[in-house]
């Protein structure tokens, strides 16, 4: 539920700041076409509003509701419990565990990620021999589904197995059972994270790279511009746009984690790379405990809803 | 998490058209009944079993057809509570009793059938071993007809064994198994294949130990929120022994990250000694084993959970789990019947033959032509107390935390008392 409502603001974004520019133009027509278009918004309004409704506001609706009851998901929720599903929440420690490692997956995003996929965003986008090569062998991560790299990285970090032990045992290391060790399997996992969706950041960086006038560059080297200087005087700035729309999408998606964790990890050992979905799925799905599971996807949405929205506030109001 | 739903709506839908189907080509050929019934059986072979027995039973019956439905594991899970609350819900569907079938049941969805089982002097309650009956009656009511039994027992590799130099039948006390895991350890041995991955296949050395300690008394007593409940001294003495057993480092390295199957292959490899697991395993390490052959018959043994010192618990009660078909709210008097057939002597021996289960109905047992396997179904006939899967008998909430701390405390996570108390605060809550 939390998924599917969270997305709708991540929409939004790069919906309405197109609309909003257009809005006054279209306010004007509007009042003079009105009898033209009522048959347009009779007709096709409706469908609209009624899927919206019924899969995204009635669930959230719903979720809220739910949150308040002790329920297993059998029969009608009836036995009402206030907020004690938000108390139990704030005192579970795999939860703060799942919150904190959301927060570092964040920031592991936006300090790592992110200058990886600006600085091979760079590379591959000048035409070069073998760039198209590159970008494709670096976006394959992101092609791949989710549950897939988790599986195939489940593979590479086996300890009998895997890749990891191999190159170990051939350096001469003791084999490390990387993810059954719970102070380091959350850095494995965010290794994955990192190589999985770096290369989708580094399309938009070579999207934002390319829109930039080439006659700026040349105007740079004329005025005597280093590299560094070019890059940031003329690249950052122009690029601004798409690096807030990236962190946008980095921040969201580390927020929505949940496909890749399971196969890799299912948030063990001890909950120690517990994501706020898989937490969800774990505590509230699995145990036949809605009303609990609800609650979690309520803070979920708050959170969610909250980052999204500040973070267009402040950053994105003038895109 | 969106796509993974997405499939299993599109299966559950799939199931849903079936279903309908199915209804819609009953309804028009004739007036017959048609009985559905759903289960999650994988094996091939085993299903065409229960085809051929409810061909059978359709012959004997006419104008009565069965509908056999298959729903792969999760699939079925995720399903049932909205299939049983519309009128789609089948006649009958597996269960594991315990805490969800008692969902079920007070949410409306399955019938009490006491009566119906106590009628003619117990004649259809009569034809289920003791154990079986017990494990499908929850607050007094049967609510299912019991189909299978499962124990849970040691297997062990014989010439890991012999190299080590331990013996299995000298294994009588929990101190001796950890005298011949630190035997198997110093012969260079793993001595036990873990699955910490997955938790709920450790659960199994907790839940052992608590019935050896405390035995049927405790378990009744903390179910009932009488005295201390779940932090008695029983269960904080099992999570002692289970603390002293982590300490020997008796799993293979990584075991916090093995899922089952690698357990089972590990096993199956020969690469570990031993493992706590299903009657049926000779069969799982097989087909889990890299060469697809495993331990050869001759070289796999078995033997019982160790009695512990002091301990209050019948060294014989057995640890397990009871699967059995529930009858929903709708069902018609047909469905009743034909539960009452299909889990009879006659038809579970038929199953039994078939290697399929450890059977439910009284005297089937004797169908059983796996060794193996018949050390197991003669444990529980000589077994005074079956204690039921604790997810299953706890609910799946109390359940998974006894699966968690069983791990934290057999990884020196955390201190045995405060894994009782963690147990007991969930039950609690769940009351």
């Amino acid at each position: 539920m939390a998924q599917a409502t969270s997305l709708a603001p991540g929409k939004s974004p790069l919906v309405e700041p197109a609309a909003q520019s257009r809005a006054p133009a279209r306010r004007s027509g509007g009042l003079r076409n009105i009898g033209r278009t009522w048959p347009v918004l009779v007709l096709f309004l409706p469908p609209a509003i009624l899927l919206f409704t019924l899969f995204v506001i009635l669930p959230i609706g719903e979720a809220g509701w739910y949150s308040l009851f002790d329920w297993s998901g059998y029969g009608r929720p009836d036995e009402f419990i206030g907020l004690k599903n938000f108390e139990l929440l704030w005192r579970s420690g795999a939860f703060r565990t799942a919150l904190t490692n959301n927060g570092l997956i964040i920031v592991i995003s936006l300090a790592l990620q992110l200058p990886l996929a600006l600085w091979l965003a760079t590379l591959v986008s000048h035409r070069i021999p073998g760039a198209t090569v590159f970008r494709l062998i670096f976006f394959l991560p992101y092609v791949l589904a989710d549950v897939a790299a988790g599986l195939i990285w489940r593979f590479i970090y086996d300890g009998d197995y895997g890749l990891v032990a191999s190159i170990a045992s051939l350096l001469g290391f003791e084999t490390p059972y990387v993810l059954a060790d719970r102070t380091i399997a959350i850095y494995a996992v965010l290794a994955v994270i990192v190589w999985k969706y770096f290369g989708f950041h580094m399309m938009l960086f070579i999207a934002g790279l390319q829109s930039i006038d080439k006659s700026l560059y040349e105007a740079a080297d004329i005025d005597g511009a280093t590299g560094w200087q070019k890059f940031t005087n003329v690249t950052l700035p122009l690029l601004s746009p798409t690096i807030r729309l990236s962190v946008f999408f980095a921040v969201v998606g580390s927020l929505q984690l949940f496909d890749m964790i399971m196969p890799l990890t299912g948030g063990g050992p001890s909950n120690s790379t517990q994501t706020m979905v898989t937490f969800l799925y774990t505590y509230g799905i699995t145990r036949m405990k809605v009303g609990f599971g609800s609650a979690i996807g309520v803070v979920l949405f708050v959170i969610c809803v909250t980052l999204a929205f500040g973070y267009r506030r402040i950053f994105m109001k003038n895109d | 998490m969106t796509r993974a739903i997405t499939w299993r709506h599109a299966r559950a839908l799939a199931a849903c058209c079936a279903l309908f189907s199915a209804g819609l080509t009953a309804t028009t050929a004739s007036a017959d009944t048609t009985v559905h019934l759903m289960h999650v059986e994988q094996n091939p072979n085993y299903s065409a079993n229960w085809r051929k027995i409810a061909d059978a039973y359709e012959a004997s019956h006419p104008g009565v057809k069965i509908d056999l439905q298959f729903l792969e594991n999760e699939a079925f899970k995720a399903k049932l509570p909205t299939l049983l609350q519309s009128n789609d819900a089948p006649d009958l569907f597996y269960s594991w009793t315990g805490g969800v079938l008692k969902a079920q049941f007070k949410a409306g969805a399955v019938q009490d059938l006491t009566e119906k089982m106590q009628a003619d002097g117990g004649a259809w309650a009569n034809q289920y071993i003791p154990a079986a009956v017990k494990g499908v009656t929850i607050d007094g009511k049967m609510l299912c007809a019991p189909l299978k039994m499962s124990v849970i027992g040691f297997f062990y590799n014989k010439p890991l064994f012999a190299k080590a130099g331990v013996k299995a039948e000298d294994i009588k006390t929990w101190d001796d198994f950890l005298g011949a895991v630190k035997k198997l350890k110093d012969a260079g041995i793993t001595p036990i294949a873990g699955g910490g991955g997955d938790k709920w296949p450790l659960h199994f050395y907790w839940s052992y130990l608590a019935l050896r300690e405390g035995g049927e008394a405790a378990f009744t007593e903390a179910k009932a929120g009488e005295g201390d409940g779940f932090t008695a001294k029983p269960f904080v003495d099992a999570f002692q022994k289970l603390k002293e057993l982590g300490e020997l480092e008796p799993f293979q390295p990584g075991y916090l990250g093995t899922r089952w199957q690698d357990t089972l292959a590990l096993f199956g490899d020969g690469r570990a000694a031993m493992l706590l697991s299903f009657d049926d395993s000779a069969n799982r390490q097989k087909a889990a084993a890299a060469d697809g052959k495993g331990i050869a018959r001759e070289d796999l043994g078995v033997f019982a959970f160790p009695s512990v010192d002091g301990g209050a618990g019948d060294p014989s009660s057995t640890f397990g789990g009871v699967n059995c078909w529930a009858v929903s709210r709708n069902a018609s008097p047909e469905a009743i019947d034909f539960v009452k057939y299909f889990t009879g002597p006659e038809a579970e021996l038929a199953m039994a033959e078939a290697g399929q289960l450890i059977p439910a109905a009284k005297g089937a047992d004797k169908g059983l032509k796996d060794p193996i396997v018949q050390t197991f179904s003669d444990e529980l006939n000589h077994s005074k107390f079956h204690q039921l899967f604790l997810d299953q008998d706890l609910g799946p909430s109390v359940g998974r935390v006894v699966n968690d701390v069983t791990v934290e405390v057999v990884s020196g996570n955390m201190e045995p008392d405060e894994a009782a108390q963690q147990i007991q605060d969930a039950f609690e809550l769940d009351q």
